[in-house]
């Protein structure tokens, strides 16, 4: 009967006009929508059991217990009979909507070519209308830092939002971070003598270069007018609060340095602290070895491989496990990503297996909404549930870091209701009427 | 002048050794000598353990005619006094490539498309790599440079061969003797070498190791063919000379203990018993290599320590690659011991130094030096058919002799003399050597100074009233310099020492008059007795696998009864509550409630829950060099039992997540792939021991994007198919040419003998012989699948020829045929979610496996993925989440239902009475994520258990400290070290396209970080 139900509202949501068009984004919210008898993850590690989530205006107007919050007259008021709200799922570092088929190449704009792209933006290559998004938010990500790779420099990310008509409606925090690989420093254990040495004087060199163009991009920060312009080097001084008139309407950027490697990590810190940056790790893989360095530094840590084997034959089996739980004790500001595209889908389960694995359940949420909110810069806006911040959430009908209980039921961006139909849906349901099958919790 | 110049360049290019071929004419007076020499004096070890104190070594032009205590010295014989040296047998080498021209291992480049056939012109083999028509005697050169170097190791005798190629041809047996070619080759067609490196060759085949087995199977049966009328069908020299040579000594080289085992496996297929060169780790695997009986050629090269000065490059060392530096000086003698018969290889030394100190080292580790002397000497002669001639000093035998300072093991024995071939080679000047010790040095006017002369046969070191002083010696002049008292100007003194050491002659101080000086004898060196051998041992042992999580021992099952846990029988009994289990003999015993434990191990299973070991249908764990064999439309002769590699630590993380059986899949680079291999997790086990017994024969058929090459880049156009409308028509092509090959050998035996050998008899050939298999049901495909056109078609052609696809794998639009296939009888084995990483997934959908569940088709949840599948039980609680598969059948998609598909239903994938004892002890409903795995047992053998593997954990790293330590010792005490670099696992996916012949690589371009 249930599923029934389920079936029937999605035959609603996703009338006629189904196949293999993008659903379109949702309408503004007209009425106060409240969500009562939930249970409500605000994002910042508590939960109330019995709870009511009230937006107006696209903004939260209400966040408590049933018995101590009121719907008022002329809400929207809907009786979700236990299921669990969260503020959106934010996904750090991906390159959703901007590659759409990965071995397909016309459809690949993640990878500029050239090392050093300070300057390359994603977000005016962000396609709203990419079929593999609303798979993606049909899981409760709604939010994601849309993130070019390749290169020792592969550009600038943009935070967005997963219900827009094209990139201008879709961002949440322009051009927000610089991202920068971290050059490799180990050498490869197969190479012989010779190559090695070789790789340690192409490193050496590597990391001058860097050194090189930070310390440019910064004096170049101190021109108030120049003469030439620099595109790379403009990009990269927006690091550093730009004290000159012109660029005041530029804000700063943040810097994300990808390194898995203890020795990375190191040199990474001690680079961001010698240029006076805050440090944000992305990856993070040997990070539990580092927690003391990271913390002296002001790190925060982007961690990415929960799912993933150790780095080391003889690394404890779970290690990258048991990472996020390390993180959290040692007071580490962090949040999970999963890199990737299509597969960002399963950051709900990377909180799950850390979760497994030590770290507090609801602070595995908050890896995934305030914890990343906070180092991407846009905890002002989302990443939990309090009055005031955007109605950007989603409903599920359990525990979301359990796959047996994550389905998403209703999500919502800066209070329009999203259709939470997809592609995949479809196809589900197309084939199982095929078959004259059932078909359950699409 | 200008004919003095000429004369003198004439006589320069006059050999001053003057040939003494026969054949040859001479230019001017001959110059046969009488070439009879007495080594006298020496202690003569005359073979391993067999010494003679003091005696004497009679050599007759290149052989030696006599040997004792007491032989009578022939008029007319060089006399030479070895009084205080060592005779020892000159070395046979067995892996030489003295004299034999270098050879340029092929270049891959990214600009260069598919080469299918061999450039070799000529009536030779279809593969470049098959080389056995090369005759080391066609190119040997003597190259005198390299003849110094192994005379410099002891070597006096080497069996060459080009090293080149899968098949290389025959080797010669030459000596390093300073002497024209014509007189060092010994003997011609020594024996037949082998590989599994295809060396210069061009050719695409083989592209893996698996593939260079094939070949060599191939290549082996070709050549019977060849010998029973194949010769008439066609004229081929390479199988014309492979078959000459069969009857030589078959000697095979290899790169590590697992292809010992490999070698030695297809030796055993063609009764080939091989000598194996192999590399300086066969000690991990002892028991093995001693059961499949091959003697070995064995390698010094024991690995240097790492530098380790930062704590995190130090950590990046694993505990195995610690050992292994610890472990191999004591390999040679870990051999001896175990009564494996081996030679010992000086090839890998480029300096001569290194190698008689790690002889020594090997010796310190506890190989005696009798077995050492051996395993140079008598071994290798006779491995090589050449007892009769070389290994011992012995009346008759070829006169190679060192000549040392002292015993070998000694490290202040130097080699001071080689006779090879009885021609004498100084390597030093043994008469410095009696000139070592004290003398009064007296110099008119200036007084008495102290003189001591140090230093050994390759040179003397002069030292005066305790300062350095320049000296020079030749024959009887001696020069010498000093500062007397270390004032004023320099002394030059040059003069000639006489037979008793006394030494007289003119100086001069510089600036001042001619004097005369004397210096007398006192004392000799008293270095006579050489250091005794210092013995070492290693501070860790063999485990297995080697390294971190390794077994001490092996283990074996236990009785066990888990109590009051959840029980997911995966069987029509359901999910039983506070149930018990009992383990015995490695099977399930009793399930059910109350049990009695009798004297089995009681598990509290109180709040937990007990499943079936996962089943992951498709993996590629556990393989060594290459996972496809990509180069040619169908690779079904190709066989991944050939390559299972033991060592892989995936074994044990997947073990950790309740994996315990797992096909090994080859990947998906061609419409018919190799043969799958289906292990169970026995982690510690050697490659034969982990696969499962009486398992069905699988094999890999691949579809799409893959295997039309649509992502390998514009220049892989070449290779049929290019389309899915080729892929059809390889599968019709070779199912056609398989039963044509089955009539052709059906009509052949029925034929009467007469009959037979008036024709030409069917070839066989592997890889139709395995898709007649799949023809008659005796093998079964695995095909990897994704959109529905192909799936169809795929069915349709087994229709066509009468045999079922077994398991669609990936089969990601099987939901759009889910009823062709149930009609069919296919099963499936999917992925839980993935999709959008290539173009033929674009249609794939998360629910694919509720739906073919539905449409009561057999499906399986796999990994293709190292790390996924340590977490396969969330792989099929996703059947939960997308499409609302109830949970007790989610977890089948990754039990029984595999095993369903896999024909091993009967023996693991539930919870019955009989079966199996493989199961998994969890935290938690397997099918949460907060579910851990607390046990895991194979064969009721706990393989995995949480707690001990905390423990296992903790010993590794302090192992792992304790060596590093050690290394530091070893680099304090001036030991050379190396980098140690950042370890790299070799994992695999489908699609990985490696040229391992040519240790390349070619990445396919996906940026989704996912490969299949």
């Amino acid at each position: 009967m249930k599923y029934l139900t389920l079936l029937l509202m999605i035959s609603l949501v996703c009338p006629a006009a189904l196949w293999a068009q993008t659903p379109a984004p949702g309408d503004r919210q007209t009425e106060p929508i409240y969500l009562t008898n939930v249970v409500v993850h605000v994002g910042d590690g508590t939960v109330i059991e019995k709870g009511v989530v009230g937006f107006t205006d696209g903004k939260l107007s209400a966040v408590g217990s049933i018995t101590t919050t009121p719907v008022p007259d002329g809400a929207n008021a809907r009786d979700l009979n236990g299921a669990h709200v969260y503020p959106s799922l934010i996904a750090p570092s991906t390159s959703l909507g901007l590659v759409e088929i990965g071995a397909v190449r016309a459809t690949r704009d993640e990878n500029e070519v050239g090392a050093l792209n300070p300057n390359v933006r994603s977000l005016i290559a962000f396609n709203t209308d990419s079929r593999v998004i609303p798979t993606i938010r049909s899981n409760g990500i709604l939010l994601a830092q849309i993130t070019p790779t390749g290169g020792r420099i592969p550009g600038t990310s943009s935070l967005v939002h997963f219900d827009a008509w094209n990139w201008r409606d879709a961002a949440v925090l322009a051009d927000d971070g610089i991202h920068l690989n971290w050059p490799r420093m180990t050498v490869p254990a197969g190479a012989d003598e010779d190559e090695k040495k070789k790789m340690l004087k192409a490193r050496a060199q590597q990391l001058q270069e860097l050194r090189d163009l930070f310390v440019e991009a910064r004096a170049y920060g101190q021109i108030v007018a120049p003469q030439k312009r620099n595109l790379r080097l403009e990009a990269l001084s927006l690091l550093w609060p730009r004290k000159t008139a012109t660029t005041k309407d530029l804000p700063q950027r943040r810097l994300f340095i990808d390194a898995n490697d203890a020795r990375s990590i190191l040199a990474a810190l001690n680079f961001a602290v010698e240029f006076d940056v805050k440090p944000i790790i992305v990856g993070g893989a040997d990070s539990w070895l580092l927690t003391d360095q990271l913390k002296q530094a002001g790190a925060a840590v982007v961690y990415q491989p929960t799912h993933r084997l150790p780095r080391r034959r003889h690394e404890a089996v779970d290690q990258p496990y048991k990472t996020p739980a390390i993180l959290h004790e040692a007071g580490i500001p962090f949040c999970l990503s999963g890199s990737g595209s299509w597969d960002v889908r399963n950051l709900p389960f990377l909180a799950g297996t850390a979760a497994a694995y030590g770290l507090d359940r609801e602070q595995a949420v908050v890896a995934m909404t305030s914890g990343s909110a906070q180092i991407l810069g846009i905890d002002d806006q989302v990443g939990t549930l309090h009055v005031g911040k955007s109605a950007t959430l989603f409903v599920s009908e359990g525990d979301v870091l359990d796959m047996r209980s994550n389905n998403v039921l209703h999500a919502f961006v800066d209070g329009r209701e999203v259709d939470l139909s997809n592609k995949q849906k479809e196809l589900y349901l197309k084939f199982s009427k095929k078959y004259g099958l059932e078909s359950p919790r699409p | 002048m200008k004919h003095l110049t000429v004369l003198l360049l004439i006589l320069c290019l006059l050999p001053a050794d003057l040939p003494a071929q026969e054949t040859f004419h001479v230019n001017g007076v001959h110059d046969d000598r009488p070439d009879v020499h007495a080594l006298i004096n020496a202690r003569i070890v005359t073979a391993p353990g067999t010494v003679i104190d003091k005696g004497v070594v009679l050599v007759n032009g290149d052989r030696i005619s006599a040997v004792g205590a007491n032989v009578a010295i022939p008029d007319g014989a060089v006399v030479h006094d070895l009084d205080g040296l060592y005779l020892y047998p000159g070395f046979v080498e067995l892996d030489g490539d003295y004299g034999m021209p270098e050879v340029k291992e092929a270049k891959f480049s990214e600009e260069q498309g598919p080469q299918m056939e061999s450039q070799t012109p000529g009536a030779y083999n279809w593969n470049q790599a098959i080389r056995a028509e090369v005759n080391a005697a066609d190119m040997f050169t003597v190259d005198k440079a390299a003849a110094e170097e192994w005379r410099k190791r002891g070597v006096s005798a080497v069996v060459t061969h080009r090293h080149d190629g899968i098949a290389r041809g025959v080797s010669i047996l030459v000596s390093t003797a300073d002497k024209d070619v014509h007189e060092v080759v010994l003997k011609d067609e020594v024996a037949a070498h082998y590989s599994f490196d295809k060396g210069s060759s061009t050719q695409d085949y083989p592209g893996s190791l698996m593939g260079a087995i094939a070949l060599l199977r191939q290549t082996f049966l070709d050549a019977e063919w060849y010998a029973d009328g194949g010769s008439r069908a066609e004229y081929n020299i390479t199988l014309d000379e492979l078959n000459k040579t069969s009857g030589l000594p078959q000697f095979f080289e290899v790169s590590n203990k697992l292809d010992v085992l490999r070698a030695a496996k297809i030796g055993a297929e063609f009764n080939k018993q091989f000598v194996v060169r192999c590399g300086n780790d066969s000690y991990q695997r002892i028991p093995e290599i001693k059961q499949s009986n091959v003697a070995l050629v064995v390698p010094l090269d024991f690995p240097k320590p790492f530098k380790v000065t930062d704590p995190f490059d130090a950590y990046d060392i694993s505990l195995a690659r610690l050992q292994h530096w610890d472990l191999a000086p004591a390999g040679p003698a870990m051999l001896n011991q175990a009564g494996i018969r081996f030679a010992l290889t000086t090839a890998e030394h480029k300096a001569a130094e290194d190698f008689w100190n790690q002889l020594r080292k090997a010796i310190q580790f506890g190989l005696s030096p009798e077995e050492a002397l051996a395993a140079l000497t008598v071994v290798p002669a006779s491995l090589a058919g050449a007892q009769n001639d070389l290994g011992t000093i012995a009346d008759g035998k070829i006169a190679n002799i060192l000549v040392t300072t002292g015993p070998l093991e000694s490290k202040d024995a130097e080699l001071v003399q080689h006779w090879v071939q009885g021609k004498q080679h100084n390597l030093g000047d043994v008469s410095l050597l009696r000139l070592r010790g004290s003398y009064n040095l007296n110099v008119a006017s200036l007084g008495e100074f102290k003189l001591k002369l140090t230093g050994d046969a390759s040179g003397l070191q002069a030292d005066i009233d305790g300062e350095e002083a320049r000296l020079d010696i030749a024959g009887r002049s001696i020069s010498l310099s000093f500062r007397p008292q270390k004032k004023g100007t320099a002394l030059l003194l040059s003069g000639t020492i006489d037979g008793d050491r006394a030494m007289s002659g003119r100086a001069q101080r510089v600036g001042g008059p001619w004097i005369n000086w004397t210096a007398t004898f006192k004392s000799a060196h008293k270095d006579s007795k050489h250091a005794a051998v210092k013995e070492r041992q290693p501070i860790s042992s063999v485990n297995y696998p080697l390294g971190a999580y390794g077994w001490d021992e092996l283990p074996s099952s236990g009785s066990y009864l888990i109590r009051n846990a959840t029980v997911w029988t995966c069987e029509a009994d359901g999910i039983l509550t506070n149930a018990d289990v009992l383990v015995q003999n490695g099977k399930i015993a009793q399930v059910g409630q109350n049990l009695s434990a009798g004297g089995a191990t009681v598990i509290d299973g109180t709040g937990k829950h007990v499943s079936p070991g996962v089943i992951d249908e498709h993996s590629h764990i556990a393989i060594s060099r290459g996972v496809n064999e990509w180069t040619q439309a169908s690779s079904a002769e190709v066989r991944i039992g050939d390559v299972v590699n033991s060592d892989d630590v995936n074994i044990y993380r997947q073990l950790a997540g309740g994996v315990t059986t797992s096909q090994l899949l080859h990947g998906s680079a061609n419409p018919i792939g190799g043969q799958s291999a289906l292990i169970k997790l026995r982690w510690g086990q050697a490659p034969e021991a982990m696969k499962f017994e009486g398992a069905d024969g699988f094999i890999k058929f691949a579809l799409g994007e893959n295997v039309k090459q649509s992502n390998w880049g514009d220049l892989n156009t070449v290779r049929f198919p290019q389309t899915r409308m080729g892929v059809e028509q390889v599968y019709v092509d070779h199912f056609t040419r398989a039963v044509e090959y089955e009539k052709a050998w059906n009509d052949y035996n029925a034929l009467g003998p007469a009959q037979q050998r008036a024709q030409i008899p069917p070839r066989r050939d592997l890889d139709l012989e395995t898709l007649l298999e799949i023809v008659r049901n005796e093998r079964f495909i695995t095909c990897h699948s994704y959109v529905q056109s192909e799936i169809s078609m795929l069915m349709d052609v087994a229709d066509r020829f009468g045999f079922r696809i077994n398991t669609f794998t990936h089969i990601l639009e099987g939901y759009k045929v889910a009823d062709i296939m149930k009609e069919h009888g296919a099963g499936a084995s999917s992925f839980s979610d993935w999709w959008a990483y290539k173009y033929e997934v674009i249609d794939a959908i998360p629910h694919n496996g509720a739906i073919l569940h539905r449409m009561d088709i057999v499906t399986a949840f796999n990994s293709d993925s190292p790390e996924m599948a340590r977490r396969l039980n969330q792989e099929a609680a996703k059947a939960v989440k997308y499409g609302a598969i109830s949970e007790e059948e989610a977890l089948k998609f990754v039990t029984i239902n595999p095993a369903t598909l896999l024909h091993i239903d009967d023996r693991v994938g539930s919870i019955k009475v009989g079966k199996d004892a493989d199961l998994v002890l969890w935290t938690d409903n397997p099918l949460s994520i907060y579910a851990k795995v607390e046990k895991t047992f194979v064969d009721g053998t706990l393989m995995y258990d949480r707690a001990r593997d905390a423990e296992l954990l903790a010993a590794a790293e302090k192992q792992r400290h304790e060596l590093i330590e050690q290394m530091r010792v070893a680099q304090a005490n001036g030991e050379d070290t190396e980098e140690a670099g950042e370890e790299e696992e070799e994992h695999f996916h489908c699609e990985d396209i490696h040229d391992f012949g040519r240790e390349e690589v070619r990445h396919n371009h996906h940026s989704s970080g996912h490969h299949e």
